[in-house]
């Protein structure tokens, strides 16, 4: 195995490029390493990001939108204020993700190259309309996260790309975020579902929202028909009936050991209406 | 607790100067610092490490192994495989190395084939992937129901013990029948009678530290091994078999221990280690994975119950009958008779019937896991009773009191109780301000009794005297529930010395003589016996010393509060001589001074307890969390109160995971599929309400001090009394274990 630790983006991408074997970015290592530990993956070119200049920044822009770096880990995202204040759903999201330990190495960008239709801050950032910027042999593009996974373990990632930052947009008003995840046990668990919902209210009427859920499908998805069952309602009891629906119809699961498609398909419905509630209630100002 | 009847071992004290203090633990630096040196902190110039082949099939012939690819890797330097062990074994010591390595099948996914040791642990792994394994698939068969059924695969043909009824499947090893009374006469007696089918999932004793182990074994026939166990004699005993040299010539030291629960009771990689280093003629090293610790040591069996109890309208139980088929993996002895026996335990029955059937499957072979076979039977029991009690609106504490066991009850399984403390339990239990709690919204109280056996075994103990005053005492029982400690209190209490001032140590091998293994909640009990009467021996010495220095009698003088003393005026007029002016003497007053004890202690004493929890359950998920737990266990005497509690709450945290998430998954293919902590879902830390406990004290007329062990009874009712909560919080009656969330959904849904 070889290790690379190169200075910008250009270089990195062009070792991949050039690299003839299995190549895998290291930022936090939280999943290269335990699939190196498990004999799972045994890459020959080891790429580490985390010398390249500004991956360690959050920064808020003049827009008020926000750049995360690649190697920014959960913890420091739990720890910035302003970030927890702006898009408290796309934070707690990634804080739920591993244990203390982990928290201080695990990142956004490789909790969504790593394709897992279960990582639990995917459906937050597809919630919260977040793209990311992919520098690679054909040049420089935007994707956003929702078009990024392809499959379980699978992204739209080509040889040779690499992912150089987060883009956050600016949160503007009366809006709020949530993501919510049904695990059997309190912490250190896998998501069995999850489910991020983003909105903006003018009064108290929902003018837009997104929708988002984990781990019923092979990839995230984004539902728009859950989004359409609340848009223009006060989120009331008949709206988050038919936002249960919507998010119950949109379930493509597996039955696996970590649980039945029953029983997936059934949470989807319930937490999309929890998470709805938390994020009417932070986009109305209230601390939830 | 006052005495009422003193026993053949009871000395009947009523104080005690050390014994009932909670006094620092002797391993606590060394474990808060991590100097502590376990089994994968061993160390040796020039070892190698050692990786294991092991088969990805739940069931195959294996046609052949080519070892020749692996054994040309660089830095490779042996090879083992069953070739390389003893040959001729028969018994549980041939089911053992069948076990740790395959002959002519893999019998489960996960079964060692092979083991490679080379310079590095990942040209070890490396060379795992370079073997060669031909296989030839045969069916498989991993639920216990399933492999009883005549059409299963045959495991292992001509297992079949004669006491198994005629016509059962191979598969099925061994029959276990016991009770007394007219069944018909009981159930036809009854107002109620309810009948129900319990299952249960295999799990894991979850132990944070893997197995570990350090082998060295010379062309000679001599070898030393450094291991994690809770019984280096029954390892020291085992490997020499399967390796087959002299037991005297294999000395091993059993290293801190992280965890067994009963799981380490045997051997997996040691006798793998050693042949590995017999055929590198280097030391080898080797730890176990997570994933290998899953897949190839022994969890707990599964269970399929049938339970039949019958009751009066006043609560009297007029009759019980239970059968308990328990899956051992693809080896006989799954502690079903043992399910059996614990099952009514707690009941005084006219007409009581317990079956118990052993079935082999396509698993790693059972370990013990805390109280085996107990758990699952008073779940099954205690669920029944429960369901009879809610039915006919009684009381449940009410109710067990109506039918306990008491001191002259005749056990289903043959013996008739010595002094038990249950009705202490349950007087406890309804004494206490959980019962008269309010419970909220879609939460459920649960109440359960469970028993265990407890055990003596063998077991040696050697204290020696130093010339300053102070003791070390050398032990043969590995450290897993705070015994150091209390071996030392109990000392104290004899010699009259300092707890600060007696070291204990888990001597190896060749120090002591044969000691069980530390299970069985047998250690303070028998090691603790042995201890205190090799305190006594030594004191015997002391006195002996006292009364040649004074020129009188030495059965004229006794021992008191660290002093040798005259025994009454008549002995004579001597000044109290304390116990450090005798050992600064005891170099040139007939030399060291040290006190042993060997014995079989045949006196354990049962041991019973009562749990009370409080569960919520959130309909719409089906999740459950334990808001309140409280644990009532008879101790006989608690030597170190803390240590009990950490016992008691120790068992109900392992039970809350074997109720609620924690279970082996397998596959269509018979594979494990859940082989890593993510997904074996043991409780984590915040799962857990504060377990509060009360320990209850009536003395086992077995031991000086009265002690009961308290290891495992804590993980018997837990089962039980959290079904008894979900069953109440959500109105449905749970007769499956894990209760997990998809589980309790859906028997919410078709309520």
């Amino acid at each position: 195995m070889k290790y690379h630790q190169p200075s910008s983006f250009a270089d990195a991408s062009a070792i991949a490029a050039g690299a003839s074997g299995v190549t895998r970015y290291l930022a936090g290592g939280t999943d290269v390493l335990v699939q190196l530990r498990a004999d799972l993956v045994t890459p020959d070119d080891l790429i580490d990001v985390k010398k390249i200049d500004g991956v360690h920044d959050i920064v808020r822009n003049s827009d008020d939108s926000w750049t995360i770096g690649v190697a920014v880990t959960g913890a420091e995202m739990s720890e910035h204020p302003a970030l927890c204040q702006d898009w408290p759903g796309v934070v707690e999201a990634m804080d739920l993700i591993g244990s203390t330990q982990v928290q201080g190495r695990a990142t956004l960008v490789g909790n969504l190259c790593n394709g897992s239709p279960a990582a639990d801050s995917v459906p937050a950032m597809v919630a919260a309309d977040i793209s990311v910027t992919v520098i690679g042999p054909k040049g420089e593009r935007t994707i956003k996260v929702e078009d990024m996974p392809t499959g379980p373990g699978r992204t739209v990632l080509e040889k040779g790309d690499i992912v150089t930052a987060v883009h956050v947009p600016s949160r503007g008003d009366n809006a709020g975020d949530a993501y919510l995840r049904f695990i059997p046990r309190t912490e250190m668990d896998i998501a069995v579902v999850g489910c991020a919902v983003n909105l903006r209210l003018d009064g108290d009427t929902i003018t837009e929202a997104r929708v988002s859920l984990g781990a019923v499908a092979p990839t995230v998805l984004l539902v728009q028909e859950a989004a359409d069952a609340i848009i223009g309602t006060t989120l009331d009891d008949k709206a988050l009936e038919a936002l249960s629906k919507a998010a119950e119809a949109a379930c493509n699961p597996i039955n696996d050991k970590r649980g039945t498609i029953e029983f997936r398909v059934e949470v989807a419905g319930v937490l999309a209406k929890r998470a709805a509630k938390i994020a009417y209630a932070r986009a109305k100002g209230k601390a939830v | 607790m006052a005495l009422d009847k003193p026993g053949e071992d009871y000395e009947g004290r009523t104080s005690y100067t050390h014994v009932g203090t909670r006094v620092d633990r002797p391993d606590g630096l060394d474990k808060v610092t991590g100097r502590a040196k376990f089994g994968a902190d061993a160390h040796a110039p020039g070892m190698l490490h050692g990786a294991i082949v092991r088969s990805p099939h739940a069931h195959a012939k294996i046609l052949k192994i080519d070892t020749s690819k692996a054994e040309a890797l660089a830095g490779v330097k042996a090879v083992v495989t069953r070739a390389d062990f003893a040959t001729g074994l028969e018994g549980e010591e041939w089911n053992v190395l069948e076990n740790v390595m395959a002959s002519d099948t893999a019998l489960y996914d996960g079964h060692a084939l092979a083991a490679i040791a080379a310079t590095s642990s990942l040209i070890a792994r490396d060379a795992v992937k370079l073997v060669e394994v031909e296989y030839e698939l045969l069916p498989h068969v991993t639920d216990v129901d399933e492999a009883m059924k005549p059409d299963a695969p045959v495991i292992r043909a001509g297992q079949q013990s004669k006491l198994v009824p005629e016509g059962m499947h191979p598969n099925v090893v061994n029959y276990y029948e016991g009770g007394h009374g007219d069944m018909d006469a009981g159930f036809a007696e009854a107002d109620l009678v309810i009948e129900r089918h319990f299952t249960t999932e295999a799990a894991h004793q979850g132990y944070i530290e893997p197995h570990a182990a350090l082998a060295t074994l010379g062309a000679d026939g001599k070898g030393e091994l450094w291991c994690c166990t809770q019984g280096h004699f029954i390892v020291q005993k085992t490997c020499a078999a399967l390796v087959g040299i002299d037991t005297s010539q294999l000395r091993v030291t059993a290293s801190e221990i992280g965890g067994g629960f009963g799981g380490k009771t045997t051997v997996f990689l040691e006798p793998l280690a050693l042949a590995l280093s017999r055929k590198s003629n280097r030391p080898v090293k080797m730890v176990m994975s997570r994933s290998e610790i899953l897949r190839a040591t022994g969890p707990t069996s599964s269970a399929s119950m049938d339970i039949k109890i019958g009751m009066t309208k006043d609560g009297r139980i007029t009759a019980g009958k239970g059968v308990f088929r328990l899956q051992g993996g693809a080896f006989p002895d799954a502690p079903a008779g043992m399910a059996a026996e614990c099952s009514f335990a707690p009941y005084n029955l006219n007409a009581v019937s317990i079956e118990g059937y052993e079935v082999m499957a396509n698993r790693p072979k059972q370990a013990a896991y805390r109280a085996p076979g107990s758990p699952m039977a008073a779940f099954a029991v205690e669920s029944v009773v429960d369901e009879l009690c809610k039915a006919l609106e009684l009381d449940p504490i009410e109710t067990r009191l109506k039918n306990a066991s008491r001191e002259g009850t005749k056990a289903a399984y043959g013996p008739t109780w010595d002094r038990i403390g249950l009705v202490e339990c349950l007087e406890a239990a309804q004494a206490h301000p959980h019962m008269q709690a309010p419970l909220r919204e879609s939460e459920g109280r649960g109440v359960a009794a469970g028993f265990w056996f407890n055990h003596g075994g063998e077991t040696s103990v050697s204290l020696a005297l130093s010339e300053d005053g102070t003791a070390q005492i050398s032990v043969g029982t590995p450290d897993i529930g705070g015994s150091r400690a209390s071996m030392a209190l109990m000392a104290a209490e004899i010699l009259g010395i300092e707890y600060e001032n007696i070291r204990v140590t888990v001597a190896d091998t060749a120090t002591l003589g044969y000691n069980d293994v530390s299970h069985g909640s047998r250690v303070t009990y028998a090691s603790g016996l042995a201890t205190i009467n090799a305190a006594k021996d030594a004191v015997g010495k002391l006195c002996d010393r006292a009364a040649q220095r004074w020129g009188i009698d030495p059965e004229a003088v006794i021992w008191e509060d660290g002093c040798a003393k005259p025994a009454g005026p008549n002995a004579g007029q001597f000044d109290p001589m304390p116990l450090k002016e005798i050992t600064q003497r005891m170099g040139r007053t007939g030399g060291p001074i040290s006190g042993h004890f060997e014995a079989t202690p045949e006196g354990a004493g049962v041991s019973f307890g009562v749990h009370i929890v409080d569960a919520h359950v959130d309909r719409e998920t089906g999740k459950t969390s334990i808001d309140r737990y409280t644990v009532i266990q008879d101790a006989g005497k608690a030597v170190h109160p803390t240590y009990v509690e950490g016992q008691f709450q120790g068992g109900a945290a392992q039970g809350i995971g074997w109720a609620l998430n924690e279970e082996y998954v397998y596959g269509e293919d018979g594979r494990l599929q859940n082989t890593v902590f993510l997904d074996y879902r043991i409780p984590v830390a915040s799962d857990l309400p504060m377990i509060d406990t009360v320990i209850v004290e009536v003395p086992n007329p077995g031991h000086p001090f009265g002690v009961r062990g308290v290891g495992e009874t804590g993980i018997c009712p837990p089962l039980a009394a959290i079904a008894n909560a979900v069953s109440g919080a959500v109105g449905v009656r749970m007769t499956s274990l894990p209760m997990s969330p998809p589980k309790i959904l859906k028997a919410l849904k078709e309520q």
